[in-house]
């Protein structure tokens, strides 16, 4: 077999964050476009950390700040989610319209 | 000592993080997605593993798959999702989305085959993996100090902001 090189992975990170476009520009869900938007940022992660690999430890560095980033989104995200569920008592991103002309 | 079965445990973990990825842009029922993305969390945390960072596996599989995804559990149950589930899934553009998505992908792969002569090979000698979190950490308290303060600052931020967004009235 072919030794895995940092190729394999990049191709690998691009492919699920193909699968996280697709979730966030598809779905009605906003639940579920939340998750896909952690596929993208886990996607990311994968490629720091393979960089990494090759040129120092910064990019694991980088990987906790995005990890960071990824939870405050999600509590900040949920929350808004909560609040306009109470409101308006429907999750479907395309029913969020108040803005829209 | 070079790693055994290195190709085997790659296409394994790859091939279940991108089953998980599938599932989770795929399935009606919130919770599935939910269960399907915590899949693609723990093997990107063996990727992680192959890759010779213990820590950030580590910190994957504690604050992703044992916080925020038990924080989306928790947002789904608050929601009731009875009623979306029979409702259509995919919006009205969703051929644009593939279409764009697909045309996103071509590219990267275009530009990673073309350009992989910029990608060196992976150096031959196995880093010391025991001293990963000692290396981590100093970097993270000397060089990057300024950002790690900035992200503490962040989290207050986040939890003040879901506290103010969730509560009834204030």
């Amino acid at each position: 077999m072919v030794p895995i090189t940092t190729l394999h992975y990049v191709i690998v990170a691009a492919g699920l964050f193909v699968l996280g476009v697709v979730g966030v520009l598809t779905r009605r869900n906003v639940v579920i476009v939340l998750m896909s938007i952690e596929l993208i940022l886990n996607a990311v992660n994968l490629n720091l950390v393979t960089f990494s690999r090759l040129w120092g430890l910064h990019g694991q560095v980088f990987a906790i700040f995005v990890i960071t980033d990824a939870a405050a989104e999600a509590a900040v995200g949920l929350g808004i989610l909560i609040a306009f569920f109470r409101n308006k008592e429907t999750v479907n991103v395309d029913e969020v319209d108040l803005l829209k002309w | 000592m070079t790693p055994i079965a290195t190709p085997f445990f790659f296409y394994l973990l790859s091939g279940l993080a991108l089953l998980g990825g599938i599932l989770v842009i795929t399935r009606k029922n919130a919770v599935h997605s939910a269960l399907a993305l915590i899949l693609t969390l723990l093997a990107l945390a063996g990727l992680y593993l192959m890759l010779y960072a213990p820590f950030v596996a580590g910190v994957q599989i504690i604050l992703y798959a044992g916080g925020i995804m038990v924080l989306f559990l928790f947002v789904i149950m608050l929601v009731s999702i009875e009623r979306s589930q029979k409702e259509e899934q995919f919006n009205k553009q969703w051929i644009v989305g593939f279409i764009a998505a697909g045309v996103l992908g071509v590219l990267f792969v275009l530009v990673y085959v073309k350009g992989r002569a910029l990608l060196p090979a992976p150096t031959a000698q196995i880093p010391n993996e025991s001293q990963n979190t000692q290396n981590v950490g100093v970097l993270l308290y000397r060089e990057y100090m300024f950002a790690f303060e900035i992200a503490s600052l962040l989290l207050l931020v986040a939890i003040i902001g879901a506290v103010v967004m969730a509560k009834k009235r204030i």
